[in-house]
Formats: C-alpha cells, sequence, structure tokens
C-alpha cells in the first residue's frame, strides 16, 4: 500500500495505491493521520481517489470511517471517487455507498465538495 | 456429523404475514403464464425457477443449532444443541413425535449467552418436563441457572424451573480450554457483546464446526482478528452472526453487538474455512433482502477469494441441514 497527495484548494486528495487489509490498515491509518490535523484545523475537505486501490477490507473502510468522524466536526467533508471494480463492489456489499458519497470521477468528487477546489483541479 | 438449524433469526422471531404470503402466491401465478402442471413435484420444480425470495423463507425463530452426531436418527438418546430460542420448540415436538414421551434422552447445550432470544424457547421444550431426560446447560456465564429460574418464575411463566420433570445441570465452562462432551471436543471463546457472549468451536473425526454468534468484531487491534482467525482455524462450517451491514456496525450499531456478513467472509477466508453460515438475521429483512444478502455474500467472496479455496456461502433458515 503505498499513499500519494496533493491538494487543491480547500480540498486534499489523497490516493492509495494497491491493496489495504488487515496486515496494512493500521500503516494506511498512520499515513492518514498527519493529513487530518490540517483538515481538522482549516475545515478542509477530503477526497480519497480510489483508482490504484485493488482491494480495501473491512479494517481498512473502517480507517475510513475514522477519517469521516474526524474531518466532519470541523465542517469538512468526505467522499470518495473513482473506484475500481472490486473495491466499488466492496462498497456496495458492504453498504459504505451509504456513508460516503461516491463519484465516478475525481474532478465530479471535487466539484461537489468545492468550486475553489474544482477551479484549481481544472488548472491541473 | 450433521448440523440441523432450529432457529436462525436474531433479536425476535417473526413470521410471514398474510399480505406478504399473498403478494408471493399472486407473483408465482403471474409467472407461472397459465402452465398447467402434472402434480405437486412439477409445482414444485417451477418454483426451485422462480426468484430465491420468493418462493423460499428463512423462517423466523430465534437461536437453536443442533449439532447432530452420527448414527442412525432415530436411535439416537444424546443431543447437542446451541443455544436455546424459540426454534428449540419445533425440536422438542419432533423427538417427542420421534422418541414419545418415554425418550430417556440427555440434553447437551452450549449457551452463547443468557439474552431472551437465546433462552426463550426453553419454557416450551416439552423434554424438560418429561422425567428420565437430562438438560445439561453449559455456559461461560457464571449466572446461568439464574437466567433460567427468572424466565420460569411468575409473572413471566406459571411452571417454575424446580417443578420441570428432567434432570437440569448447569455446567460453567472455561474459555480457551478444552473440555470433551457427548464425543465432542470442545472449546470456548469469550466474544464483545453486551454482558459477554461465548463462541464454541466443536471437533470431531476430523471434523469442526464454529458457533459464533452475538458477537462483535471491532477490527481495532490485529490480536483480536488473529484470536478469531484461529478459532476459525480450517472449520468445515462456521455459523456467523452477520445481523447488520459493515457501515452499520461502524456507525449507527456500532457496540451492538453483532457483526457483518463482510467480517464473517473475511475471517472464514483467512482461516481456511469451507463453509460460512450467516446467522442471526435481522427481524426486519424479509425474504427478499436475505436473499440479496446471501447473494452480494457469495459475490464478495467471488471477488475476494484472491487464490484461495472457495468458501461456501449460506444465510441459515429454519430447516437447513449441512452434512459435514
Amino acid at each position: 500500500m503505498a499513499l500519494s497527495t496533493s491538494r487543491c484548494a480547500d480540498v486534499l486528495l489523497l490516493r492509495p495505491k494497491g491493496r489495504i487489509d488487515h496486515n496494512n490498515a493500521e500503516e494506511f491509518a498512520d499515513a492518514v493521520k498527519p493529513y487530518l490535523a490540517d483538515c481538522k484545523a482549516g475545515g478542509d475537505s477530503l477526497i480519497f481517489d480510489l483508482s490504484e486501490l485493488e482491494y480495501i477490507s473491512s479494517a481498512g473502510l473502517r480507517v475510513l470511517m475514522l477519517v469521516s468522524k474526524n474531518v466532519g466536526p470541523n465542517g469538512g467533508k468526505v467522499a470518495l471517487a473513482q473506484p475500481q471494480r472490486v473495491v466499488g463492489e466492496i462498497l456496495q456489499i458492504s453498504r459504505f455507498k451509504y456513508v460516503f458519497p461516491i463519484h465516478d470521477t475525481v474532478a465530479a468528487g471535487i466539484a461537489a465538495l468545492s468550486p475553489d477546489a474544482a477551479a484549481a483541479y481544472a488548472r491541473t | 456429523m450433521r448440523v440441523r438449524f432450529w432457529g436462525t433469526r436474531g433479536s425476535l422471531p417473526v413470521a410471514l404475514t398474510a399480505a406478504e404470503l399473498r403478494m408471493r402466491m399472486a407473483r408465482a401465478l403471474v409467472a407461472a403464464r397459465g402452465r398447467k402442471f402434472s402434480g405437486q413435484r412439477e409445482a414444485e420444480s417451477f418454483l426451485d425457477e422462480l426468484p430465491r425470495g420468493w418462493a423460499h423463507t428463512w423462517g423466523g425463530h430465534s437461536s437453536c443449532v443442533q449439532i447432530e452426531l452420527d448414527g442412525p436418527r432415530d436411535q439416537a438418546r444424546e443431543f447437542v444443541l446451541c443455544d436455546l430460542g424459540s426454534g428449540v420448540r419445533r425440536f422438542g415436538q419432533e423427538l417427542l413425535a420421534t422418541l414419545g414421551r418415554d425418550m430417556r434422552c440427555t440434553f447437551h447445550v452450549f449457551m452463547s449467552h443468557l439474552h431472551w432470544d437465546h433462552i426463550m424457547g426453553f419454557p416450551f421444550f416439552t423434554p424438560a418436563y418429561l422425567p428420565g431426560n437430562t438438560v445439561r446447560i453449559y455456559g461461560g456465564h457464571a449466572n446461568l441457572r439464574a437466567a433460567f429460574e427468572r424466565q420460569q418464575d411468575a409473572p413471566s411463566f406459571p411452571v417454575p424451573l424446580s417443578a420441570l420433570g428432567a434432570r437440569l445441570e448447569f455446567v460453567q465452562l472455561e474459555p480457551d480450554r478444552r473440555y470433551d462432551i457427548a464425543g465432542l471436543n470442545v472449546k470456548a471463546k469469550l466474544q464483545r457483546h453486551s454482558g459477554g457472549s461465548y463462541g464454541f468451536r466443536f471437533e470431531r473425526n476430523g471434523r469442526a464446526v464454529v458457533y459464533s454468534t452475538d458477537s462483535e468484531h471491532t477490527l481495532e487491534a490485529r490480536e483480536e482478528i488473529d484470536g478469531f482467525v484461529d478459532f476459525f482455524r480450517d472449520a468445515d462450517l462456521v455459523i456467523f452472526d452477520a445481523m447488520y451491514s459493515l457501515a452499520d456496525v461502524m456507525t449507527v450499531k456500532a457496540d451492538w453487538g453483532h457483526s457483518s456478513n463482510v467480517v464473517g467472509v473475511e475471517l472464514c477466508q483467512l482461516a481456511g474455512a469451507r463453509h460460512l453460515a450467516l446467522y442471526h438475521h435481522e427481524p426486519i429483512f424479509g425474504d427478499e433482502r436475505i436473499a440479496e444478502i446471501e447473494a452480494e455474500t457469495r459475490r464478495l467472496e467471488e471477488i475476494t477469494r484472491a487464490g484461495r479455496s472457495p468458501l461456501q456461502v449460506t444465510a441459515a433458515w429454519d430447516g437447513l441441514e449441512i452434512e459435514l
């Protein structure tokens, strides 16, 4: 599992890559943690680009839930975008599709979160 | 070994309503499109062609599972049960019809815990009223007898525990210790549930069944996951509390003490188990919803198999028998 990040105005874009399972869910949580502080301080929103994520287990979904619980109280939002087929089905079967907005593309997800971020993303 | 499910519903028994039955019958008639059937068998074959949630019901009795030992049924005098939900009434009735009142049987009952839905069938378990029978109730809780006494006492029920004809024994088991009971090697495991619950692993002649209901998996610690993977290791059948969706368990129903189909699949895959029985169905779910969960769980197993041997998935129903 690897995590890359970028920022578009007030939206933080996180791109996990590979597999998140019981073996490395804690590593995923640790990797995400520093960015939560930014969101908590500034009320920024966060979008996970899932286009390079091959699999996510319940332990990984738990990390997404913890992220949401941390970001939400400060006015930030969490969204998911562009899941691969397997991850998309996992989100459906686990009913996480009712917990997070899931967008077909990262651009659509960012646009739903913040007009400023959408404009910044369009310029990239 | 053979496992028979007498009650598979969680929390509260439920039944099909008249409106639901009529709707199903109307659907089946419409689907038949005027087809003619020469007899019952042909009609039943047609029912098998219909969507699973139309012509099948998962039933509504609360928790009760029998682990049937090898040998002819009509000669058995020792019986092993898990939990005494409303499903145990029918077990008792069938046994009475087979063996008669002078049955002289011993019932070994393993209690996951003492919440009402898991003990409510006992006052209606006829063999407990018959002299010559022994009902030996095992569990991890220290207050086993008190829970059954309280349920039988007025104003809840008119027949106190002390008035039952069968010999009653209560045996407290220690978790993580192996016991030989009724020809089975048994181990209990403490689980996360209000007041604590216990899962049981039964082994006999190289076969293993795990009964793990009313158990929440927080996924917070690797040790917790590993503990259950060890408990489920290479089991031929895991009977698993899949009452809620994973999202519900992590949000509105966190700390309610139950688990999900997703965690059931993951733990069974990690443990190399062969068959997962989804159990303790949410009482508000109708048959079509349970059929959907079963299909989705099979799909989840398929897309996450990753080179492992296939894990069979069944949403358990009242009356299901699984041969091991």
